[in-house]
């Protein structure tokens, strides 16, 4: 089964903005589908993770491409 | 006799060995459940002490925790309904004055002058926070009220202080709506009393 893959550009933004908006677009998903994340602010790769760890949501993958990261989480 | 007391002994054991069991099932069942709580007392109204409680309050938020941020003194003021908040260099050594535009051999450099010599040009306060507020535009730094609008979508509780309102004449009016109560520390200190974590800003 595939998942629905939604997208959220945060690229440009800064903390804790990227943890905002993932926040907000997680909330209207519904569960097991997954959000991709784009953005350029370097805390956001510690922080994505401490985010899912506390939320409960699972962090799929992080990855770095062409000076920007990659977070896909699917949502609990 | 004699066996008894070991039959007993042994049962004792098999009882100890199933409480801690059970209490440890507990405790995590308990930690499990918990909804971490946050409380912030933001005092400050400057364009760079704003962002501290505001931050807090919204990731957590964003975290799951519960929320409140209580504003007393000067900090009242980042809740009025139209801001207009200004940094300072006076008694802030430590703020970095770089020139966020220009050409490239200056901007970005920091420049050295000392802090007693920058507050008695007049005016400079009104160069610092504009330079303070293009440097966070281009950095891709929030507004302070985006991130307060964050903080009450989120439910972040937004509590005034009734005494500084007296205090200072402000009219409740010139504050916005969303305040959650307007209370005073005898109110706001039990709710400290329970949460995880508690800041003074």
């Amino acid at each position: 089964m595939t998942a629905t893959v939604h997208t959220l550009d945060a690229r440009g933004l800064n903390c804790p903005l990227p943890i905002l908006r993932t926040k907000k677009a997680i909330n209207g998903l519904p569960s097991g589908e997954i959000l991709e994340i784009t953005a350029t602010d370097p805390g956001s790769l510690k922080d994505m993770a401490s985010f899912c760890s506390q939320t409960g949501n699972e962090l799929v993958s992080s990855a770095q491409a062409e000076g920007s990261f990659v977070f896909r989480i699917r949502k609990a | 006799m004699s066996s008894t007391a070991h039959a007993f002994g042994a049962a004792s054991k098999d009882l100890d060995a199933w409480f801690d069991r059970r209490f440890e099932e507990k405790m995590a069942e308990r930690e499990a459940a918990h909804v971490p709580a946050l409380t912030i007392i933001a005092t400050k109204g400057t364009l760079d002490m704003a962002y501290p409680p505001f931050i807090l309050a919204s990731t957590a938020a964003a975290l799951g925790w519960e929320v409140s941020v209580f504003f007393t003194f000067y900090g009242l003021a980042l809740l009025k309904k139209s801001l207009d908040l200004r940094v300072t260099p006076l008694g802030n050594p430590a703020m970095p004055m770089k020139l966020p535009e220009g050409p490239r051999w200056i901007r970005g450099k920091e420049l050295h002058l000392p802090t007693s010599l920058m507050t008695l040009m007049p005016g400079f306060d009104s160069v610092a926070t504009s330079m303070m507020r293009k440097t966070m535009d281009k950095k891709g730094i929030a507004r302070i009220e985006e991130l307060r609008a964050m903080c009450i979508e989120a439910g972040v509780s937004l509590v005034a202080c009734q005494m500084t309102v007296d205090l200072f004449d402000y009219g409740k009016d010139d504050f916005i709506p969303e305040i959650t109560e307007w209370v005073g520390a005898a109110s706001f200190l039990p709710r400290a009393l329970k949460a995880d974590v508690n800041l003074f800003v």
